[in-house]
C-alpha cells in the first residue's frame, strides 16, 4: 500500500526494457518526484529515454517495473480504461507536434477532454474553454479551424486544452522544440506563469538549455539514468 | 460513456471527407435500393404467377370419373382364385356422369370448418351455332358470384361483369375466342345446340379470356340451372364439386378422404400443379441471393473507406487517447461512423427502392394470361423495408467493427514517438 508523499507525483525505481529488436534496458531504476507547484525539466540527449520516461509518468506507456504514484495513488497495474480516466482528469499534455485535431475548431478542440470528463454541462465547458484562450491571449482564434492557425498559436491552443480539466500536472514533451525562438520564448513564459501564478506543476522534456534553466529544477538524464539531484531521502 | 461527444466527432469526422463518406453511403444506398426493387418486383411476379394457378386451381376438385371396373366377376369367384384370368376388351360399365347424392355431399363439405368454399359445376357439352357452323364446346353452369368469391373468375372476364350472369338467367358468359371466330358483341344472342338436340339462344354478357386458346376457343360459362336445362337434367345434376381450404396444405388429406369415402375422384392441388412450388422458392432464392450480394459488396466499400479513414487519423486517435478518452470511445467514434454512413445510406436506399417499385409498378405490362392485368406487379410488404434497413445497420457495423477494434489498440505512444 502507498504511504503518505509529499509528491504529486512520485516515481519510484521504474525500470524499462526494449524487446525489439534486441532486449535493451531503456529506463534504469528511475526515482524522483514533483512537489505540488514545481515546474521541473527533464534534459538529456537524444535516445538517453527521456521521452520514453515522459510517457510511462503519463500513463500512456504501461509496459514498465517499478511504481509510480499520481497524488499517492499507485498507477502501476492498472486497466487502460483507468488510466484513461486518470490522463482525463488529472494530466494535461503539450506536445512538440501540437497535435490538434485539425477539422475542429479551436474551441472544440480545447473543449474535448472536458466533455469527455462530463462533469459540467455543455454551456459551462464553453465558458471554461473560453477563459482558457483567453488566458492565453488566443481568445480571438476560438471559431477557427486548427488546421488553419499558426505553429505557435497551435501550441497556445494545446495548452488551453490541457488545462481546461484543471489537471494536477501539466506534461510537455518539447513543447517549445518546433518554434521559432520568439513563440518559443512567448510559450515559455506562459509555462512558467502557470507555474508561480497559478500554483500549477509542470513537467518538460526538453532540448533546449536556455529553457530548461530558467525552470525550478532540471533533471538530467544519461543511458538511462539520473545523473542530476538523486532523490533524497525525506 | 459520453454518446453525445462521441456522436459529435464522428459526426464533424464524416462531414470532414464528405466525399468519402457519400461513396460509402452510397454504396449501401445502392444495395439497399436494389435490394427492396428486387424483392418487391419478385415477390410481385411471384404472387401473379401463384395467382394464375392458385387462383384457377380448385385445391380439391372432385368428380365421378368413368372408368372400368377394377374387379371383373371372375375375380370374386373363389373356384378360379387360384387361375390365371384373363378378360379381353373390357369396357366401363355404364354409370351416370353425374357425383351420386351430390347436394348432400356439398352441404357436408360446406360445414367442414377447414373448407372456405365448396361450389358446384355442370359440365355439358354442346355445339355453338355461327349460320351453318357448328362449333363444338362445352359449357360450365356455375355459381357465378361463389366462383368470383373463391376463384376470382372476373380476372378473367374481359367485358362485362360476372354479376351480369348472376342477374340474367338466360346469359352466358362466352370464351374470347370463340367471340371472334363468331363476330359477336355483348349484348347479342348465341343459339347453344345439346347432344340430345334442344335449342337454346342464350344472351352474351361476357366474354371470357383465359390465354390459353384451347380453352378460350370452346369454353363457356352459363348459370347452373342453365347447363342443367340443356342437359335435360333436374336440380341435383353436378357433375364437379370444387372445394377451396383456407390452409391448401390440407387439400391432399381432405382429397384421399373424399375419394375413399365416397367412392369419387378427387384430385387435390398439389398432385395436379406440383411444378409451381419449385418455381416459387427458387425465384425466391434467386432475389435474396442477388441483394444479399450486393449488400457484401457494399459491406466491403464501406470496410475499405473506414480502414483508409483509420490510417489517416491515426494523429487524431493518439491525441484522443493522450486527453483521456479510452480505447472503446475511439473504438465506438468509428462505430457510430459505420453506422451513421449505414443509417444514412440505408434510409436513402429505401426511399429509391420505395421509389424504383412505384415506377416499375407504372410500367405497362400485359398479358394474355391475366387480362386485367395492364402494368407489372410489385409487392410493396413493409417486412422488405424492415429486412433492407436492418440488413444495412448489419453489414456497416460489422464492415465498420474490424477497423474500428483496430483503431481501440492503437497505441498512442508508437504514433507520437513516431512523429
Amino acid at each position: 500500500m502507498s504511504q503518505p508523499s509529499p509528491y504529486i507525483l512520485e516515481a519510484r525505481n521504474i525500470n524499462k526494457y526494449f524487446r525489439e529488436p534486441v532486449l535493451f534496458h531503456v529506463l534504469k531504476d528511475i526515482s524522483f518526484g514533483i512537489k505540488p507547484g514545481e515546474f521541473v525539466s527533464i534534459m538529456g540527449k537524444s535516445g538517453c529515454g527521456k521521452s520514453t520516461l515522459l510517457y510511462i509518468l503519463s500513463t500512456m506507456d504501461t509496459d514498465y517495473e517499478g511504481s509510480l504514484l499520481l497524488k499517492g495513488e499507485e498507477l502501476q497495474g492498472k486497466s487502460n480504461k483507468e488510466l484513461s480516466v486518470v490522463r482525463n482528469e488529472h494530466i494535461g499534455f503539450v506536445f512538440q507536434f501540437h497535435y490538434l485535431l485539425p477539422e475542429f475548431t479551436v474551441l472544440e478542440n480545447v473543449m474535448l477532454p472536458a466533455k469527455k470528463l462530463g462533469r459540467k454541462s455543455n454551456a459551462e465547458i464553453k465558458e471554461d474553454a473560453l477563459k482558457k484562450l483567453e488566458l492565453l491571449d488566443i481568445q480571438g482564434l476560438a471559431s477557427k479551424l486548427a488546421y488553419r492557425i499558426s505553429g505557435g498559436e497551435k501550441q497556445r491552443v494545446a495548452i488551453a486544452r490541457a488545462l481546461i480539466n484543471e489537471p494536477t500536472i501539466i506534461m510537455g514533451d518539447e513543447p517549445t522544440g518546433n518554434l521559432d525562438s520568439k513563440n518559443a520564448e512567448n510559450v515559455f513564459d506562459i509555462l512558467k506563469q502557470l507555474s508561480t501564478d497559478k500554483g500549477m506543476s509542470l513537467l518538460v522534456v526538453t532540448h533546449d538549455l536556455d529553457f530548461a534553466e530558467k525552470t525550478d529544477r532540471i533533471i538530467e538524464m544519461a543511458d538511462g539514468r539520473i545523473n542530476g539531484q538523486p532523490l533524497k531521502p525525506l | 460513456m459520453n454518446w453525445s461527444t462521441i456522436l459529435g466527432i464522428s459526426k464533424t469526422h464524416l462531414r470532414s471527407r464528405i466525399k468519402q463518406s457519400s461513396i460509402a453511403a452510397l454504396g449501401v444506398t445502392f444495395g439497399i435500393g436494389t435490394f427492396v426493387t428486387l424483392a418487391s418486383f419478385m415477390t410481385g411476379l411471384n404472387g401473379l404467377l401463384d395467382g394464375l394457378i392458385l387462383n384457377r386451381t380448385p385445391h380439391v376438385h372432385i368428380y365421378n370419373e368413368i372408368e372400368p371396373s377394377e374387379q371383373q366377376p371372375i375375380t370374386l369367384a373363389e373356384e378360379f382364385s387360384e387361375g390365371i384370368n384373363l378378360v379381353r376388351s373390357i369396357k366401363p360399365k355404364k354409370s351416370q356422369l353425374r357425383i351420386h347424392n351430390a347436394l348432400p355431399l356439398l352441404n357436408y363439405l360446406r360445414q367442414q370448418e377447414s373448407v372456405r368454399g365448396a361450389i358446384p359445376q355442370v359440365q355439358a357439352q354442346v355445339f355453338y351455332l355461327a349460320g351453318s357452323i357448328e362449333l363444338n364446346g362445352l359449357v360450365f353452369g356455375v355459381d357465378v358470384m361463389e366462383e368470383e368469391r373463391l376463384f376470382n373468375i372476373g380476372d378473367y372476364v374481359i367485358e362485362g361483369d360476372p354479376q351480369d350472369l348472376a342477374r340474367n338467367k338466360n346469359g352466358i358468359i362466352l370464351g374470347a375466342g370463340l367471340s371472334k371466330k363468331m363476330s359477336l358483341k355483348i349484348g347479342d344472342r348465341v343459339q347453344l345446340s345439346s347432344v340430345k338436340g334442344g335449342l337454346f339462344p342464350l344472351k352474351i354478357v361476357g366474354f371470357y379470356q383465359s390465354g390459353l386458346a384451347e380453352i378460350d376457343d370452346v369454353q363457356s360459362y352459363v348459370n347452373l340451372a342453365t347447363a342443367q336445362r340443356i342437359l335435360g337434367e333436374g336440380k341435383n345434376y353436378i357433375s364437379d364439386i370444387n372445394v377451396k381450404l383456407y390452409d391448401m396444405a390440407e387439400a391432399p388429406l381432405m382429397a384421399k378422404q373424399i375419394s375413399d369415402q365416397y367412392d369419387l375422384t378427387a384430385i387435390d392441388i398439389k398432385t395436379a400443379n406440383a411444378q409451381f412450388e419449385t418455381g416459387t422458392q427458387i425465384r425466391n432464392i434467386i432475389t435474396y441471393a442477388v441483394s444479399i450480394t450486393l449488400l457484401i459488396v457494399a459491406g466491403f466499400g464501406i470496410y475499405n473507406i473506414l480502414n483508409m479513414m483509420i490510417y489517416e487519423k491515426m494523429n487524431d486517435i493518439a491525441i484522443l487517447k493522450a486527453t483521456g478518452f479510452s480505447g472503446k470511445d475511439v473504438k465506438m467514434i468509428f462505430i457510430s461512423q459505420a453506422l451513421l454512413i449505414g443509417i444514412i445510406g440505408g434510409v436513402l436506399g429505401l426511399i429509391i427502392g420505395y421509389g424504383l417499385s412505384v415506377a416499375i409498378s407504372y410500367i405497362p405490362f400485359e398479358t394474355e394470361a391475366l387480362p386485367t392485368l395492364k402494368t407489372f406487379p410489385v409487392n410493396n410488404d413493409p417486412t422488405f423495408y424492415l429486412i433492407g434497413i436492418v440488413f444495412a445497420l448489419a453489414a456497416t457495423f460489422f464492415a465498420g467493427y474490424l477497423p474500428a477494434a483496430k483503431a481501440e489498440k492503437i497505441d498512442p505512444v508508437d504514433i507520437i514517438r513516431g512523429q
